[in-house]
């Protein structure tokens, strides 16, 4: 089971979302959006919206430098399992509430708004639901791991998740231990890759990067090859 | 080939060229993303149709079609060029047209032949051992069957039929009719044919042939003015849009051009730039409003007041104090003001009387050929009486003085329009004239406590008669007083002094109207100066507001006086612009042998709707406004004290207006008991009728063999939108629920109607069988026994025209009828052939009796000079002369398809024409046999032109036409050229050899040619423009005077005060009584019903397109202060009612809107978005819920030259705008939605 789980899940998670994902932007061009309701109703959404994105991506940032740096790098920079512990739990608390908040509001918002009810899609109400419970679980795994501020339990998932990605065998075995609340956040998260490509998350994929370091406000876009 | 691949160019160069200073980039991206659009946009046809809506648009659109799909519509562009000083006309249309095509495909749509599912399951029964009529027959004899479906009206239930079985319905029915009531009781409503006029023609050449009656429209519609005829003697003629920029001065009064005639009001635009000045008069602020270099908010219904101190500083200081040159010259050739008025005695007191005519006097002038019809002037000249040319008299019997030559008797002439000076008048008497201003309702009520009748001096000579010495008056000087302007003859209610509140003065009229004294008498100056300056381009452009109130005709004739005294009148950027109702039918002299199958049998059978429909949805059971209240104190002796309805019935007696149901027995036996007696149809109907034995339908309109029978409804939504009295319709002609929340005359305790027989029991549902044809699920189609899928205007061939512009062009299937629809020509053609086949069941070849009424522009018009009704023994029964006529036509049942889908014998024999000219038309009955190909089946139609589709028949209309063929119109002017004795046709040479044909059409709109038919021109020179030929061409209007004709003088126009125009407040209804109002807060208003925005009448009110752009349903207007009154704020939903029904509404709170009124743009659907009332508990109703149509006497005169009848030209009209309200805000919305119960659903 343990060995299924979180050690041929993940492949078979990270594996829709890569080739969903192309999948999707090759067939459906014009499903790639974030589906904004901003235009049916703007109250709730400009707050809840920051709180929650800001959250996010806090948390998101945090998760993949915290769990995919190689402890080795972390201990040459001097930064030690305690400290990295301890700032993951505070940062990570504090973004994740943020986050929490923002999702509920988003949330209610989305549920109670007749009009929004009705232009959601079944998709654009689970994934809610799915990312709530995520950060419900993710703060749970606080209290958890507040118990051991050695960040022994830390080290093991930063090593799983480095043999995952580095296709080394033994992952699962890593984390067989940890306790309960853990795996299942773990497996929500792998969940949440692997319906991913069907969802609106894709818009993380697309954010507009490139529109902060575009030089000109006047955008012409180039010929196209007469031969097309 | 990736769309993935192309965004991984992170290793291309980023050397990507920049430009305005590094501001602006180019980019390096993939586009094939734009190749979505760029297909959305592609189409694999263009095809040019159009909008046959009933907006006079008449706009000429690009349909776009891929796969077979009518995906879009934008505007067409390609219409011939205007001149060089002239802006064009394109591009033409609104966001209504654009959103047509959203129908074709939408939820709305009718599919399939649709059948009430109670007589579906019944026929189908009956008709497994029964013949279709024997089946109908039984159905309508068994009184629970008859109900059965009757009473479920407008409640659902249809079921799907196939048209082998919807058509077989119709045909027995209308057979059955025939047979035991006759064809007479079979009508058919259809609006303004100018949108399409074949599909138009398709249903009334079926009923023409078969004996039905087609009901008129512009009438009840409100928008005929009759102040029209009255004055020229013409239905309407107007100027094109394009003229508007030949103006100098435009005064908009009551019309909302940037909202209701959107394609045309670029020219309004372009006006403004030339330098145009331009006055809005409208009570609110409308969208016009902002156009105007001023705006006079006048209170509604009281514009003839403004329009009298407009026509009174005019006079004073264009004709009296200073006088205008070409002022004075136009109204001496053109207008009726030197004309002689007898001043008749009554009590020792004068009033106007009659026109003196070459009868009245020894040796009549020398006139032998109808003298009792030629007017009499004082020439100054000869210093004697004349009877100058022009006059009907000379129309009619003789050739070559029918002209407006200022001559008589073959001499010149100076006719004097005045005898005010000392040396030219014999005496100055007192001479009465009627004043109603103090008659106003609480709501309009402007202090004025005058007495009704003010005696004013006028200069009079004094003329030997047969019967002795007479003083006369010209109409001038009578008009001065008229307008209450001191001439210095002393005398009360004449005035000098603009500042004086004497009735007619500027200051008079402030406190009626409520616009400043100063801003009247600069508005008036400026009109008239520019009128002056320009010779006559000044135009009033009016809407259908003023003509809806129930003194419609005082608006009016205020504004053509304006007009006339400024000779702006015929004059290219001058005259009067009313707008309203599509009735420029260009090509029309075609067309009406197609429509009425005139090429089959003379003549066809017209009915008057505002009269049938008042009679026959019994409106006139609760009619609360009596003759005493509008009569004139100065009427001569007489029974004037009827009611409303019993006028309307002297009317039909007398030949003035036409009748359907005609006689009370089936005139297809009342011709086989002539034959029997051996007598001929007119002595043999004479006689019965003098006995008593034939009755006519309108004595007893609620006796059953007088109902109309069956009702085809086309091209229309007649309870949707038109049915004035909504809630009548339903109670009484279509006997379901209803909301008539008054009592009737009976059950009031009211005095009863002399001429009409009482019923203490109203009738509850009259029709038999209500069939609707329509492409959407309109009221109307709701309220239907049948409903049958028409083609759209994307999927039919046909054409249009209008008044707006002078091009005809096309109608076009841009793709086949979708779902199971098909054209109306199509339809009409299947109904025949099924009637044709079912008809001889019971009918064979028969002949019917058709009562025709005195018509206008035929000889027939000068028919009683005195008013004597038969029946009261003051003349004898003389058809056709001092009654109906009555014309035998035979008609072959078994062969109405054959007739329908041929052109018939009569054109080649009795030719073809219209409005007095009639040509030979063997030449273009011969074109067409070579263009169409001939009938080659055995039968009366062989060796005719083919009609077989609905390009065959536009072929016929452009053959014949001479708008559409110029050898016609050289004929027609030829013709015209005999009676005037002046040559016309010079206006029609240089396109002799022009003929359109429907491809030419197709190919780009095309100008219309210069027709006799009409009064205007259309060539490289000058726009279209109303009475053009008259002023410049001398050819006399068709009135009795020959001019424009501001003074009527037939006893029944004197009679109710209206010999000369003046102020009349706005009439009380009474509908607000004390069992309906109710306590709270309520507000009383004043309910207009304008044309709105989002909507053509109720077409595109139930487009989702357009009702997104509004509230999404029906709303009313009204001003902020009223909505505080009683707690309303915007967007709440109100409920409004009286004694007629109520309607439910959102509420749009608006600062627009006048205190005291409030606006529901008429016609929007019922269908949608609509909860039920509190008051009634039915459905909310539509807009007409709370009117009823009130009918006018002097719109019921007939025989009488230019107040003859002709079809939807003269008659009553369904006015509704002196209508008030209670509106009150909804306690509790209730949709009235609950599923059906399962024995329902059963059904």
């Amino acid at each position: 089971m343990n060995e299924f789980f979180f050690g041929i899940y993940p492949y078979i998670a990270l594996s829709v979302l890569l080739i969903g994902s192309i999948a999707r932007y090759e067939r459906d061009p014009f499903t790639w959006k974030t589906s904004s309701s901003q235009l049916l109703r703007r109250k709730q959404l400009v707050v809840g919206s920051i709180l929650f994105h800001v959250g996010i991506l806090v948390i998101f940032f945090g998760h993949l430098i915290g769990l995919l740096t190689p402890i080795d790098l972390f201990h040459a920079l001097g930064v030690s399992n305690e400290f990295k512990q301890t700032l993951a739990v505070v940062a990570g608390g504090i973004a994740g509430v943020m986050a929490l908040i923002g999702g509920l509001m988003l949330f209610h918002r989305r549920w109670t708004d007749p009009r929004i009810r009705k232009t959601s899609s079944f998709a654009d109400i689970a994934i809610l639901v799915l990312l709530l419970a995520q950060l419900i679980l993710g703060i749970g795994t606080i209290f958890v791991s507040v118990q051991h501020l050695d960040g022994g339990e830390m080290v093991k998932f930063m090593t799983w998740a480095q043999k995952i990605f580095t296709f080394r065998a033994g992952a699962a075995a890593e984390i067989a231990d940890v306790a309960m609340v853990f795996k299942l956040h773990l497996f929500l998260g792998l969940t949440i890759f692997l319906v991913f490509p069907f969802t609106r998350l894709v818009h993380m994929l697309s954010a507009p990067v490139r529109y902060v370091m575009r030089p000109g406000y006047q955008v012409v876009r180039s010929r196209r090859n007469p031969a097309e | 080939m990736s769309h993935l691949l192309d965004r991984l160019n992170f290793l291309q160069s980023k050397e990507l060229e920049q430009f305005s200073n590094g501001h602006g980039q180019v980019t390096r991206e993939n586009r094939d993303w734009e190749d979505t659009y760029r297909n959305r946009w592609r189409h694999d046809k263009v095809v040019r149709s159009t909008h046959g809506v009933n907006c006079t648009g008449s706009c000429s659109w690009k349909i776009y079609v891929k796969s077979g799909i009518v995906t879009w519509e934008t505007q067409q562009t390609d219409y011939p060029r205007t001149r060089p000083d002239l802006p064009n006309h394109e591009p033409r249309g609104c966001a209504r047209g654009a959103s047509y095509s959203w129908y074709l495909y939408s939820a709305n749509r009718v599919k399939n032949p649709l059948v009430r599912g109670r007589l579906m399951k019944v026929w189908r029964k009956m008709r497994e051992t029964m013949a279709p009529v024997e089946a109908w027959t039984k159905l309508q004899n068994d009184p629970v069957l008859r109900n059965g479906y009757v009473e479920t009206r407008g409640k659902g239930g249809f079921v799907r039929a196939t048209w082998d079985e919807a058509t077989e319905i119709i045909a027995a029915a209308n057979a059955y009719t025939a047979k035991t009531y006759g064809p007479d009781r079979v009508i058919g409503f259809s609006p303004i044919p100018a949108m399409s006029m074949v599909s138009y023609a398709a249903g009334s050449r079926y009923l023409s042939l078969m004996g039905g009656v087609c009901m008129s429209f512009y009438d009840w519609y409100c928008d005929l003015p009759p102040a029209s005829p009255m004055t020229w003697g013409e239905q309407t003629d107007v100027p094109e849009s394009a003229d508007w920029y030949n103006s100098g001065y435009l005064l908009l009064w009551g019309s909302n051009v940037p909202q209701t005639r959107t394609p045309d009001a670029h020219f309004y635009t372009e006006a403004r730039y030339r330098g145009t000045k331009s006055a809005v008069i409208c009570p609110d602020y409308s969208e016009a409003a902002k156009f105007g270099d001023v705006w006079l908010n006048a209170k509604q219904g009281t514009d003839a007041a403004l329009a009298m101190a407009f026509g009174h500083v005019i006079l004073r200081e264009f004709h009296l104090d200073r006088q205008s040159e070409y002022f004075t010259d136009y109204c001496r050739k053109y207008s009726d003001f030197p004309m002689l008025v007898r001043l008749e005695e009554k009590d020792g007191q004068f009033v106007p009387g009659r026109f003196l005519r070459a009868d009245d006097l020894d040796g009549k002038l020398g006139e032998e050929n109808n003298p009792e019809w030629k007017t009499v002037a004082w020439d100054r000249q000869s210093k004697g009486l004349v009877s100058p040319n022009g006059s009907v008299g000379y129309r009619w019997g003789e050739d070559g003085e029918w002209n407006l030559e200022s001559k008589a008797d073959g001499k010149d002439t100076d006719l004097a329009m005045s005898f005010v000076l000392d040396t030219d008048h014999d005496d100055v008497i007192g001479v009465d004239f009627p004043y109603f201003g103090a008659d106003a309702t609480e709501q309009f009520d402007a202090g004025d406590r005058r007495p009704n009748i003010l005696t004013k001096n006028v200069p009079v000579r004094k003329v030997q008669t047969a019967e002795g010495e007479i003083a006369v008056a010209t109409v001038f000087d009578l008009f001065c007083a008229n307008y209450g302007l001191d001439r210095g003859l002393g005398g009360d209610w004449v005035s000098s002094d603009f500042a004086d509140d004497t009735p007619g003065t500027p200051a008079w009229a402030e406190k009626i109207t409520g616009v400043s004294a100063d801003k009247i008498i600069h508005v008036a100056r400026e009109f008239a100066d520019n009128a002056e300056k320009t010779h006559g381009k000044s135009m009033i452009i009016i809407g259908a507001a003023m003509n809806h109130w129930y003194h419609m005709d005082m608006n009016y004739r205020g504004v053509i006086n304006m007009l006339v005294m400024c000779g702006c009148v015929g004059q290219s950027g001058g005259g009067w612009a009313h707008y309203v109702g599509q009735e420029k039918l260009r090509p029309q002299t075609g067309w009406l042998p197609l429509a009425f199958a005139l090429d089959w049998n003379r003549p066809p059978r017209h009915m008057n709707s505002t009269s049938m429909w008042y009679a026959h949805t019994d409106q006139w059971r609760y009619e609360t406004l009596t003759a005493n209240e509008i009569i004139s104190p100065t009427a001569p002796e007489g029974d004037w004290d009827v009611s409303l309805i019993d006028y309307n019935i002297r009317a039909e007696r007398m030949g003035w207006l036409p009748s359907a149901p005609q006689l009370k027995t089936n005139p297809l036996e009342v011709s086989k008991q002539a034959k029997a007696a051996g007598k001929d149809i007119p002595t043999f109907v004479a006689e019965q009728l003098k006995s008593g034995e034939l009755e006519m339908s309108c004595e007893d309109p609620d006796d059953p063999a007088n109902w109309p029978r069956n009702l085809f409804v086309w091209r229309s939504n007649l309870l949707g939108s038109s049915g004035k009295g909504h809630e009548y319709f339903l109670k009484h002609l279509l006997g379901t629920d209803h909301g008539v929340m008054g009592k009737d005359l009976g059950e009031e305790g009211a005095q009863l109607p002399k001429e009409a027989k009482w019923h203490d029991e109203g009738p509850r549902g009259k029709l038999d069988l209500l069939v609707t044809i329509d492409f959407r699920m309109s009221t109307t189609a709701v309220y239907s026994d049948i409903v049958l899928p028409t083609a759209s205007w994307y999927e039919k061939n046909d054409m249009n025209t209008s008044d707006m512009h002078p091009f005809i062009h096309p109608l076009q299937a841009a793709v086949d009828p979708a779902y199971e629809s098909k054209s109306d020509w199509d339809i009409f053609k299947s109904i025949a052939k099924k009637f044709s086949e079912v008809a001889p069941e019971v009918l064979g070849v028969e002949t019917d009796i058709v009562q025709l009424p005195i018509l206008h522009d035929t000889p027939a018009e000068i028919a009683q000079d005195q008013v004597k009704d038969w029946k009261k023994g003051e003349c004898d029964l003389i058809p056709g002369k001092t009654a109906p006529n009555y014309i035998a036509v035979e008609r072959d049942y078994s062969q109405i398809y054959a007739k329908f889908t041929a052109v018939g014998p009569l054109l080649d024999k009795l030719g073809n024409g219209g409005k007095g000219i009639n040509v030979d038309a063997k030449d273009e009955v011969q074109h067409l046999r070579d263009l169409n190909g001939v009938v080659l089946d055995e039968g009366v139609s062989q060796g005719m032109p083919k009609l077989e589709t609905a390009i065959d028949a536009c072929e016929m209309v452009l053959m014949l036409a001479p708008e559409t063929n110029g050898e016609v119109a050289v004929k027609a002017w030829e013709k015209l050229s005999q009676a005037t004795g002046r040559d016309h046709t010079h206006l029609a040479r240089s396109k002799e050899d022009e003929k359109i044909r429907f491809h030419d059409m197709a190919a780009q709109p095309r100008k219309i040619i210069s027709s006799p038919t009409w009064s205007g021109l259309e060539s490289e020179k000058v726009c279209y423009n109303a009475g053009y030929t008259n002023v410049h061409e001398l050819i006399p209007w068709r009135t009795l005077t020959g001019r424009q004709q501001l003074y009527q003088d037939h006893l029944w126009m004197r009679a109710f005060g209206e010999g000369f125009m003046s102020y009349r407040p706005p009439v009380d209804l009474k509908t607000i009584t004390e069992d309906v109002k109710d306590d709270g807060d309520t507000l009383f208003l004043n309910f207009i019903t304008p044309h709105q925005k989002w909507g053509i009448h109720s077409t595109y009110s139930d487009n989702l397109l357009m009702l997104t752009l509004n509230r999404g349903g029906p709303v009313i207007w009204i001003s902020e202060n009223d909505a505080k009154k009683v707690g309303i704020v915007d967007n709440d939903w109100v409920e409004l009612y009286n004694v007629n029904g109520a309607l439910t509404a959102r509420a749009v709170v608006s600062q627009r809107m006048k205190d005291g009124t409030t606006f529901m743009y008429h016609a929007q659907e019922k269908i949608v978005n609509t909860p039920g009332s509190e008051k009634t508990g039915n459905r909310g109703g539509i807009h007409n819920s709370v009117t009823r149509a009130t009918l006018k006497p002097t719109h019921m005169i007939g025989g009488y030259a230019h107040q003859s009848y002709g079809f939807n030209y003269y008659g009553t009209v369904g006015a509704n705008r002196d209508e008030f309200v209670v509106v009150r805000k909804m306690k509790k919305v209730d949709w009235l939605d609950q599923e059906a119960t399962p024995k329902e659903a059963a059904e």
